[in-house]
Order: C-alpha cells, then structure tokens, then sequence
C-alpha cells in the first residue's frame, strides 16, 4: 500500500486489482479498511443482511468490496438465524435502520424440510409449496416495509449424497428438490421488480462444493461458506450492487492483434491471421470474439484501441470467421499514438467517463501504461492466453446487468448513427439548420413502470449534466413516482438516424404551491439539441395542471457538474437571494401564459411499451 | 516452535493490522487488541494456508497460548513432511 501523502492521488490498492487473491483479502482485510476509506467521494448506503448463519464475515468482506467501487455501506444484521422472525414480525432495530438493500443469506442448511424417502410426487410438491409460501411471506413483507432492493441467494448443494445419484433424479432426492426450489426463486426473481437473485449455485460450482462448504468453519463458526467462498459470494454480490447504483462499466475497448485473433495483422495479413476452427488458438480466439459479440448484443459498447494502420486494422474484420464485424465498433482507434490518449478520445468520442472503460489486451506493457496513465479504467490482467480472456473478464462483474432492456439492444445502433449525425453537423450553415434537418420526436411524461430500471440507471450514472448528483434506488423511484408528493418527468428523443432512448429526467417535490425540483438529469448524448428546454416546457405545463405557481431549482455543485452550473439562469430562473454556493438555488414563477421555449423538437404522445412491463 | 512463532508474528501484524504487535509463547486471546470471533476466522484462516495445513475440528478450542498453537502447526507440518 501507499504510504500517506498529501498530493499523491488515492490509488485502489494492488489487493484489489485484478487478479485478486481471495486469502490476501481476507489476511488483510482490517488494513485494505483504512485504505479504502481514504478515497474520497464515497456513495453512502444502507444494507441489512438477513442470514441464515453467521454473516459478520460476509458484511466485513462485502463492505471491502464495495468500499473498492466507491460504495460505503453501513450493515444491519439479523441476529443468528433470526432472517424470517426478524423481517416478519418486525424486528424494530432492522425496522429503525430502514435498509436500502436487503440481502438474504440462505444456504441449503436453511431449507425447512426436506422430503422423506420415497415421498410421492404429490407430497413433494407440496411440501414445495409451502416452502415457496413461507419465502414469499418474507420477501412481500420486506418489499411491504421498505423501499428496499431484495437480493436473495438461491441454493447450494449440500456435499453428502446419501442416496448417491438418486438424490438428483429421484423428487424426493435432495438436489433435485433443491434445484427445484431455485426454478421457483427464479421465477419470482423474472416477475417481479425490486428483487435479484445471487447465484450461489453457479458460484459453489464454480468454486467446487468441498471448497464452498468447510466442515470445521461450519461446526466451529457456523459459517455457511468456508472463507474462500466467503471472498466469491461478496463479490459477487458487489457486482450486482454496484449495478443498481449505476455504476456498472459500459464500454469495452480491445486491442487486436493477439487479442482478438492470432498474429499481426500488419505482418501476417489476412490469410496469416490465427482465426477460426481449424486451429486450436484459432478457435478460442473465435470463442473470445463470440464471447465479446455476445456482450455487444446485450448493451456493452465496444472500441477498438490498436496500434496499427487503420486499412489493415479494418481489413481484420473481413476475415471470413470473424465473428465481430466492423460496425459493432462504436468507436475505432488505430493508429500509433500511446493507447491511452486513445482511449481518452474514444471516451470523449461515445460521451462515456473514464471510470466507465474497460481495457482488454494481450500486452502487459500497454495494460500497465494505460492502468498507469488513465488509473480511472480497468485494466484486468487477462494474461496473454487466450483461452483465459472472458472468464478473467467476467470474473471482475464490470457489465453485470439487472434487466436487459430494448434500449440496452439498441444502444450499440445508437452510437454509430451518432457518427452519422456528426458527420451530417458539418453540412449546414447554421446550428438551427441542422437541429431542423435532425426531425426530432420527443415522448415526455409521467414515470410508468416500464422505464422505472432505465429511469435509475440514468440517474446514477449521470454525473455532468446532473444538477443535485442525487442518487435513487430504483425502489425509490418507484414510489415516489406514485406519492403524489412528486412530479416526475421522463424524456426520451428519436430524430431521423434513430432513437436516443430514454434521455432524460426530472424529479420535483410539491410543497404548497411551489415545486422544488430535487433532480434533473439529462445523457450528455443528446446535448445541445433543446431537449432540456423540452423537458422544462412540459414540467412547467404539468406546473400549470396542478396549480403550482413557482418553481425552485437547485444547484449543488460536484467535481462533475460544471456545465450545468447557469443551467436555470438560461431558462429564465432568478437567482435566489443569500442561498449558499453549496446549494445554489434559483426561483422561476409560473406565469398564467407559457409560451413554450422549444423550437425543434415535436412532442408525440406517450406509448405504454408492450410486453416489457417490470412490475 | 521458534521459527513458527516468527511466522505466526507476521500473521498476527497483518490480520490485526498492528506492526508493532510482539507475540510470544504465552500470548492469549486476551493480550491482543481486537482479537472477536471476527478476526479469529480471519487468523485460523491465514494460518492455515501460510503454513499449507488443515486444523482439525477442535483443534484451536483446545489450545490456550500462541506457543501451543505454534506446537501444534510444527507437529502438523512434520506429520505432512513424512507422508
């Protein structure tokens, strides 16, 4: 670790950086602690375990992992297999704590009764029944009290097989009764909202149940897991709390040669190149390019950061089996300047943060210039085996989704019909020329439960165009968008390249007869194309319904939010008198008549999106 | 015992993340600062892969000083050496 100094610029310790080792974290974790701690800017929030044994190991080594995101968590925890009676007849210090996140730590051990030998399938399936009920009990109760995120484990598998193979095909055999009950947790998981399942039965395979379960930790401490497995299911967990603060990564940049095919491009050429299932390098390379492919096609950008010439970089995608083509490049970087200036650009290019990359190459020596010229990127150390890359890859949790999302499909189009739009720019003679020639629709309304995931997306990971940076679970959202306490406000923007999705958003709290607009975010892609203007003439006229005669916004100022400290001025707002430069606040009374300040875009009515409804 | 109670010193600084801490044969549980359920999982733990050994269930209730902890891990790791 650093020793402390003033100006040196806080660096995430080497413990933490890939590749981890779990017995170093668990060794030093107290150290790692104050470290961490250091950082500034830390996310506040508050997590309530409820175990099903012990969980003090598991919200120390959690609360490590968090802390290694930006997330600092404070932790309730149930007493010792107390998880049902503490959430269901309301025990008042977890009720006091009011958690953000309430994560339930079951294991197997947990399961209330397991069938008998020879049980019938009918009694099976009722003793599955009532098991689900009494889950369901506790998950509606937790959801009842709370505004609560629910994150429940599935199950694992016990290491003793007393009926051999027949446990697993028999319904009255334990792993099949198990694997069972995980079919019913995932189908509560898919229809309803607020609630995400931690995969333990994908993580103790991964890991291998003998090291999963540790006999001596179980019958000393009454750990459900052994250590090791401690550091995987906090890791895990990290990964899908990181995501519902937004803060999950969005693009992938990759080198080529020897990343995503075999030889040089430049040297080898085409037919040179290492690519394809004739060869046993060629074919994992394929199996990376799927793999990366596979990531494209669910939302994660894609860049291309080479040291090449761009014809042969380009000609590298014509390769017959090359899964990846040229167009699911968002962003193109080659040419021979340092790999992090590129990946500067191509940052500034796709309007996405540093602190949102991740960089994948064969090189160590480009890993360690860029992990040190740009520290905000991820720079996992894939090694140089190809056949490693995607699970080195996935083993960090950067793009781990909570919903995959039409718009997440479509954002890849999006940006390569933004090259176009730019290229289009150049054309006109004047700005309001282009954004006339642009043809732009706007949808802008009340929140509704199909947007409710995108809407918290977008609000907690837009740090610049972001007037307050507060940050809402997505359970937050949810229920202020029905209070009645609130107005709040989505926008999303098509023009005549495309859809830009849900791009912005406003959240104001009603008092009396004014409106104190509490949130304002808006996707920096769609700058400057009168999309806050239309957003502000439809929160004045929803004003106007509800008889609110003056608005207040507010400006609290972060590293970030630069650009949008003269945002209410240039709407017409008042600066208040003796409001503070923390928290800037401006005035904006709502006349009788609102001649609307929107010019270019045309607002159409809202569309209840069919068949992806969340709650 | 010398050599492992060395070893075991460097473990005992970085679990509790004290340097300066000095163990000895007669250290107990007692003696150091911040020694919960907590940072004991995190120590047996640490003891165990340092030294590529395995207590068995039980093993560490009996014990009742630093020194017998460092006997038993010299017996462990000489009973491997042999097989």
């Amino acid at each position: 670790m650093k020793p402390e100094g003033k100006q040196a610029k806080w660096e995430l310790p080497t413990e933490l950086k890939s590749p981890l080792s779990a017995e170093l974290i668990l060794r030093k974790r107290i150290a790692l602690r104050k470290e961490l701690l250091k950082q500034p800017e830390l996310l506040p929030c508050r997590i309530a375990i409820l175990g099903g044994s012990t969980t003090q190991e598991i919200a120390s080594i959690l609360d490590i992992f968090l802390l290694a995101q930006g997330i600092r968590a404070s932790f309730y925890e149930s007493d010792y297999n107390a998880f049902f009676e503490e959430a269901v007849f309301g025990a008042p210090k977890f009720r006091e704590f009011n958690p953000e996140i309430v994560f339930v730590h079951t294991t197997w051990h947990n399961v209330s009764q397991f069938p008998e030998l020879l049980d019938s399938e009918q009694r099976v399936e009722k003793l599955l029944r009532s098991e689900m009920q009494k889950f369901e009990i506790l998950w509606s109760r937790i959801r009842q009290d709370f505004k609560a995120l629910i994150i429940q484990n599935n199950f694992d598998l016990p290491r003793l097989r007393p009926l051999g193979n027949l446990e697993a095909s028999e319904c009255y055999g334990r792993v099949n009764y198990l694997l069972r009950l995980n079919a019913e947790f995932a189908r509560y998981a898919r229809t309803h909202s607020r609630f995400l399942l931690n995969d333990i039965l994908y993580l103790s395979a991964q890991l291998g149940l003998t090291q999963w379960i540790d006999n001596s930790y179980w019958y000393s401490y009454h750990m459900a897991l052994s250590p090791i497995a401690t550091v995987a299911i906090t890791r895990n967990l990290a990964a899908i709390i990181k995501s519902i603060y937004g803060k999950a990564k969005k693009c992938l940049v990759l080198d080529l040669d020897n990343t995503l095919w075999g030889g040089v491009i430049g040297d080898d050429d085409l037919q040179g190149l290492v690519l394809g299932r004739d060869h046993p390098l060629g074919e994992a390379y394929l199996d990376f390019q799927r793999y990366v492919k596979g990531l494209q096609n669910r939302g994660v950008l894609l860049g291309v950061c080479s040291k090449n010439d761009p014809e042969n970089a380009m000609k590298g995608f014509s390769h017959p089996d090359s899964v990846l083509k040229l167009e699911d490049f968002s962003s193109f970087k080659a040419n021979w300047n340092p790999k992090s200036d590129n990946i500067r650009e191509i940052a500034a290019e796709l309007n996405i943060g540093l602190d949102s990359i991740v960089f994948v190459d064969d090189n160590p020596a480009e890993r360690a210039i860029v992990a040190m010229q740009v520290p905000e990127v991820a720079v996992p150390d894939v090694g140089s085996d190809v056949s490693l890359f995607a699970e080195i890859l996935e083993g960090e949790g950067y793009f781990e989704p909570l919903k995959i999302a039409q718009d997440d499909i479509e954002r890849g189009a999006y940006y390569r019909d933004n090259a176009q739009r730019t290229a289009c720019e150049t054309n006109f003679a004047s700005y309001d020329e282009f954004l006339a020639s642009l043809d732009m629709t706007a949808e802008i309304g009340p929140f509704i439960p199909v947007y409710l995931e995108r809407i918290t997306q977008l609000i907690n990971k837009s740090n610049q165009f972001n007037l307050t940076t507060r940050r809402y679970t997505s359970a937050e959202v949810e229920a202020l968008s029905r209070d009645g306490y609130h107005i709040t406000l989505y926008g999303r923007l098509q023009d005549r390249f495309g859809d830009n999705g849900l791009v912005s958003v406003i959240i104001g709290s009603i008092c009396e007869q004014a409106l104190e607009i509490d949130l304002w975010v808006m996707s920096c892609r769609v700058l400057k194309r009168g999309m806050e203007q239309a957003m502000f003439d439809a929160l004045v006229q929803e004003c106007q319904a509800l008889g609110i005669r003056k608005l207040i916004g507010v400006y609290i100022p972060s590293k970030k939010n630069g650009m949008v400290a003269e945002h209410y001025s240039s709407l017409g707002f008042c600066p208040k008198e003796a409001s503070p430069p923390e928290r800037k606040q401006w005035e904006f009374e709502v006349p009788p008549t609102y001649n609307e300040l929107v010019k270019h875009i045309r607002r159409t009515a809202i569309s209840e999106r069919s068949g992806a409804s969340i709650s | 015992m010398e050599n492992s109670l060395f070893r075991l010193q460097a473990i005992f600084q970085e679990v509790f993340d004290q340097p300066e801490l000095n163990i000895s044969a007669t250290t107990t549980a007692r003696d150091v600062p911040g020694w919960d359920s907590l940072t004991n999982i995190n120590l047996i733990f640490a003891i165990e892969r340092e030294f590529g050994i395995k207590f068995a269930l039980g093993e560490i209730q009996e014990l009742n000083n630093v020194g017998e902890m460092a006997v038993l891990i010299d017996q462990k790791t000489k009973n491997r050496a042999k097989t």
